[in-house]
């Protein structure tokens, strides 16, 4: 293969500094300029004031930011080392919330460490791409393709899963499933393996519905009609669509959007951020963000499928998707595409939960970028003696 | 290696394929935003504004009601309001406690001010109170620091300066009630006041006007943030009346106390000068809803101060009536001026006997002599021999037994019978008493005092079809007076020798020395009033009385007393004003009604020797001033 030509001083025995020289900077500066825009909306959303949103969310980036480059020079290898035990402390605490987490809009997703307040499954969306890549390194192809060698990986993603449920948090449920289904779809799990597990969920809908709280079934049920209850459950949605189509191709102006700046629309700083940019900044600018994300993802699959050992693929993989999820998630739901589950836009919603998540993920990405050319064997198991080369 | 080598092309190729998948999708949320912001995009603008954008009715001031000369009847007064905003002020309830030292504050108002607060958003100014004094006003703009969150604000109310001297004329304004609505949104606005009764009602659509709208951006909570654009209503037409104000003044004050009416004509082309009912009542006290007391004392008062006595009040007529009679009988050659009747003090026909009210009669009477003295039995002798269907007709013809179409509402028609009228409504053919007793205006008969002023104007302008109206004019806000009224009145088609004969007689009965009315002859130089007396029974006087003396008025209940009437017309030679008043119980018309005539005819009379009732400031009035 053409990659036996790379330089075998690619690896994790050099100097952090040697490692942020290799730290492709293009990407960071489009992750910026996208946060960017983030800040200017916040800005907008106070009504013109860097208080109180934008002002702490540039903090929180540059805090991000940090930690981002801090652990894209880790060696890749702790990482893998050390992914199903970061999965079982994620685990841990996912249960722990079930048991002492604080309840906030009506679901118990938060917990109180002390120091910080953590939200579980959030950290979850990241232990759980490290465990499933791991796994999957592991694998070999040929058992991939065995059923019974997808009994293990399918626990590790339906576990937390059924506790996020539980909390209950649909979207970061869904994000947690659909994000574990790229891994298995990159790590090459049979396409009719899918098929199933399609035709197995629309049959199981009938029976999960009676499992929902009665917001959640409204919110469904607003999706499908919201003109339905306009004043009610579907007041969200049809306010955020009449600013998203009054905002017309070029917006009514930075700072002079109606619907945002009335109160009509609500959560704007947050969930329903991408509608005020839209309402604000039209069309163009709702494009203009759409093609920084999609530059994003472009680097994101460009660094994984770059990777020389699998592990880091199935990262990337991971990270992408999970990425990707946010962003289609988010605007699907403020355009009425799906219904209204809470997902923040990915560096633009204020807040800093997702903010960590994604900073963590997009170093992860960073490290597989650096350590691409690291030579990890399958059986690899931790060993730091016999890099296997 | 080899084996890693196949899973990263399978990874390769799978990654593409997630690449494609994630390209469709976010190709779609392109597809939708296009959708959403350039398809239906104008479609959502639309809805933006309707969010944003609240219109609000303004509404336009009330047309002023003026009287013939220009003088203000009705306009409208500034209200002011104390109001509260809840948001604004630390405790409601202190600062309740401390307004309440300026002005009143009832317990009631207190509960209903803390609840409106509650109801409404906190910055949705809550009323306090109305109609403060201008004192108070002074009194809050001073203590403004201390009473936080409390503004006042200046609204119009409709004012009737001269409260129940008008009262029957101009009506009065009220909130709208449920079924009033007409899809005018002005009529949706809280507090908006429409005409009720009397001319506000009549000319409410003139003066009312057209409502102005404000634009105002609110957010979601329907907070006002600015005021897009303004366009201030149009103010409601003036209308101006016939009436004279001063005159009205003076006549609504000669009726205090008593239960009556007195209705001024121009005889020539029927402007009511002047319409009293009394008692009245206050029509500023109905802007606010009246009470349940004071509508209820309203409502229970005997003397009903509620009904316009003028259009509204039905009385025989009695022996103003007798002019009609003779009218009758002279159109149709059955008397002349000569013909005579012998007066004993009462006529037979059949078994039936029918008195005179002078007990031992007149002697011989002709027609000018038998109304002088009003005496009953030439009246009988002539109703007998004219006939209840010709004496039916020129009662018509002088606007008896008819709506005559004033524009007020709650018009009577009055009942002038026929035969075929008795049959209908009775049950019986009409009898031959019947007519002899109508031949002095009692029995089956009714007339509004309008009707009989009216009867009075024709005579007195030598037979001319005059109807009455008290609107002269409805000017626009632009100053232009709308169509004028057609004042051409057709001719009735009277003899002018036999209406000269009435005229004389009705003189006579003021101005010589053994007419009825002689004690009410105006005493003024060079003018003389020509007039009819008539006292109408309310009770049946028995044969036992009959015979041990009739009861005086004075020693009977008021509720049983006669009515008392009078009409007549000024000046004897040159018409031009006619009156008629009518006082319930007032004893003789003679003595209760005759002198009330006098001062109101001196009154317009010396009114027209000040200029006032000129025909100078006719505006847009035409019609013939001039006839003799």
């Amino acid at each position: 293969m053409s990659t036996y030509s790379v330089a075998a001083s690619a690896g994790g025995r050099e100097s952090v500094f040697r490692k942020l020289l290799r730290v492709n900077w293009p990407f960071v500066i489009v992750l910026t300029m996208t946060a960017g825009i983030g800040f200017g909306m916040l800005y907008s959303a106070a009504g013109g004031n860097w208080d109180p949103w934008a002002s702490r969310q540039m903090v929180r980036f540059a805090g991000g930011m940090a930690l981002m480059l801090g652990i894209a020079v880790v060696d890749i290898r702790f990482w893998l080392r050390h992914a199903y035990a970061l999965y079982v402390v994620g685990l841990a605490l996912l249960a722990a919330v079930e048991v002492m987490g604080t309840v906030g809009m009506g679901a118990q997703r938060w917990i109180d460490l002390g120091i910080v307040t953590v939200q579980p499954s959030e950290v979850m969306k990241i232990v759980l791409v490290l465990a499933l890549a791991r796994y999957f390194h592991a694998t070999s192809i040929e058992d991939v393709y065995r059923p019974q060698y997808l009994i293990v990986p399918l626990v590790m993603v339906l576990a937390p899963a059924g506790l996020v449920l539980r909390q209950p948090d649909l979207g970061t449920t869904g994000m947690l499933i659909l994000g574990s289904g790229a891994i298995f779809f990159a790590a090459g799990v049979r396409m009719w393996k899918f098929g199933v597990v399609l035709a197995l969920g629309i049959a199981a809908l009938p029976v999960g519905w009676q499992f929902l709280h009665e917001y959640q079934k409204n919110r469904v049920l607003t999706f499908l009609n919201p003109e339905n209850d306009p004043l009610g459950t579907g007041y969200h949605i049809i306010q955020s669509k009449i600013a998203l189509g009054s905002g017309g191709v070029f917006g009514k102006g930075f700072l002079q959007g109606t619907q945002s700046h009335l109160s009509f629309l609500p959560e704007m700083q947050t969930d329903f951020i991408f509608t005020m940019l839209a309402e604000e900044l039209g069309l163009v600018g709702a494009l203009v963000l759409l093609v920084l994300y999609i530059v994003i993802l472009i680097y994101a699959m460009v660094f994984s499928a770059g990777c020389r050992h699998h592990f880091g693929r199935l990262v990337g993989a991971g990270i992408t998707a999970t990425f990707f999820l946010y962003v289609f998630i988010n605007i699907a739901m403020v355009t009425g595409l799906i219904p209204v589950v809470g997902v923040p836009l990915p560096l633009i919603s204020y807040g800093g939960t997702a903010m960590l998540t994604l900073m963590i993920g997009f170093g992860l990405l960073m490290n597989v970028h650096i350590h691409r050319d690291v030579v990890i064997p399958r059986r690899w198991v931790g060993e730091d003696s016999g890099p296997g080369r | 290696m080899h084996r890693d080598s196949d899973r990263h092309k399978l990874f390769s190729r799978r990654m593409a394929m997630l690449a494609g998948g994630k390209f469709v999708l976010l190709s779609a949320l392109g597809a939708r935003l296009y959708y959403l912001q350039v398809v239906e995009s104008d479609r959502y603008k639309t809805l933006a504004d309707e969010n944003r954008i609240n219109f609000r009715l303004l509404p336009p001031p009330r047309g002023r009601i003026i009287d013939r000369n220009g003088l203000v009847i009705a306009d409208n007064a500034q209200n002011y309001r104390v109001l509260m905003v809840s948001e604004n002020t630390p405790s409601v309830e202190n600062t309740l406690d401390i307004l309440s030292t300026i002005m009143p504050i009832s317990d009631n108002d207190r509960a209903r001010v803390i609840r409106d607060m509650q109801r409404n958003k906190s910055f949705v100014p809550v009323t306090v109170r109305e109609n403060l004094a201008w004192e108070q006003v002074a009194q809050i703009e001073v203590n403004t620091p201390d009473l936080p969150g409390v503004l006042i604000d200046v609204g119009q109310s409709r004012n009737y300066p001269f409260g129940e001297d008008f009262a029957h004329v101009l009506g009065y304004v009220a909130p709208v009630a449920e079924g009033e609505a007409t899809g005018d949104p002005l009529l949706e606005l809280p507090g908006f006041r429409i005409g009720k009764a009397g001319l506000e009602k009549v000319h409410d659509l003139a003066l009312r006007g057209t409502g102005g709208n404000s634009q105002v951006e609110v957010n979601a909570y329907g907070r006002v943030i600015r005021e897009l654009s303004r366009q201030e209503g149009e103010s409601g037409s003036a209308v101006q009346l016939t009436i004279d104000r001063e005159l009205q003044r003076y006549t609504a004050n000669r009726l205090a106390g008593e239960s009556a009416s007195v209705t001024v004509l121009d005889v020539h082309n029927g402007e009511v000068l002047s319409l009293v009912s009394s008692p009245s009542f206050d029509p500023n006290r109905f802007n606010h809803g009246l009470t349940g007391p004071e509508w209820r004392a309203l409502v229970n008062n005997p003397r009903t101060p509620l009904i316009n006595k003028v259009i509204q009040g039905q009385y025989a007529p009695g022996s103003t009536f007798k002019m009609v009679v003779a009218l009758a009988a002279l159109e149709r050659g059955i008397v002349t001026p000569d013909t005579e009747f012998f007066c004993s003090g009462s006529m037979t026909l059949g078994n039936a006997k029918f008195h005179c009210w002078k007990k031992h009669g007149h002697g011989t009477m002709n027609c000018r002599s038998a109304i002088m003295q009003s005496c009953d039995v030439y009246f009988y002798e002539v109703a007998k021999r004219v006939g209840i269907e010709r004496i039916g007709a020129m009662a018509r013809r002088l606007g008896l037994g008819d709506k005559l179409g004033i524009d007020l509402p709650g018009e009577s028609a009055g009942l002038v019978p026929s035969d075929a009228w008795k049959r209908g409504a009775i049950g019986a053919p009409w009898q031959k008493g019947e007519t002899v007793i109508l031949g002095i205006g009692q029995g089956y008969i009714l007339t509004t005092p309008l009707q009989l002023a009216i009867m009075a104007a024709r005579i007195a302008n030598g037979g001319k079809a005059i109807q009455p109206r008290l609107t002269r004019a409805v000017i626009g806000a632009d100053g232009a007076a709308g169509p004028a009224p057609n004042l051409e009145a057709e001719s009735l088609d009277i003899d002018p020798k036999n209406l000269a004969l009435i005229r004389q007689a009705m003189s006579d009965v003021v101005n010589s020395p053994y007419g009825t009315a002689h004690r009410s002859k105006l005493e003024m130089p060079d003018v003389e009033m020509a007039g009819k007396t008539g006292t109408v029974q309310v009770r049946r006087i028995s044969k036992a009385e009959r015979d041990t003396g009739v009861l005086k008025n004075e020693d009977l209940p008021w509720e049983q007393r006669d009515h008392a009437l009078f009409v007549a017309f000024a000046p004897v030679d040159k018409p031009r004003y006619a009156i008629s008043v009518v006082v319930e119980h007032g004893g003789s018309g003679s003595r209760a009604a005759a002198p009330i005539a006098r001062d109101v005819m001196t009154e317009t009379l010396r009114r027209v020797g000040q200029g006032a009732l000129s025909a100078d400031n006719s505006g847009p009035r035409r019609g013939d001033d001039e006839h003799v």
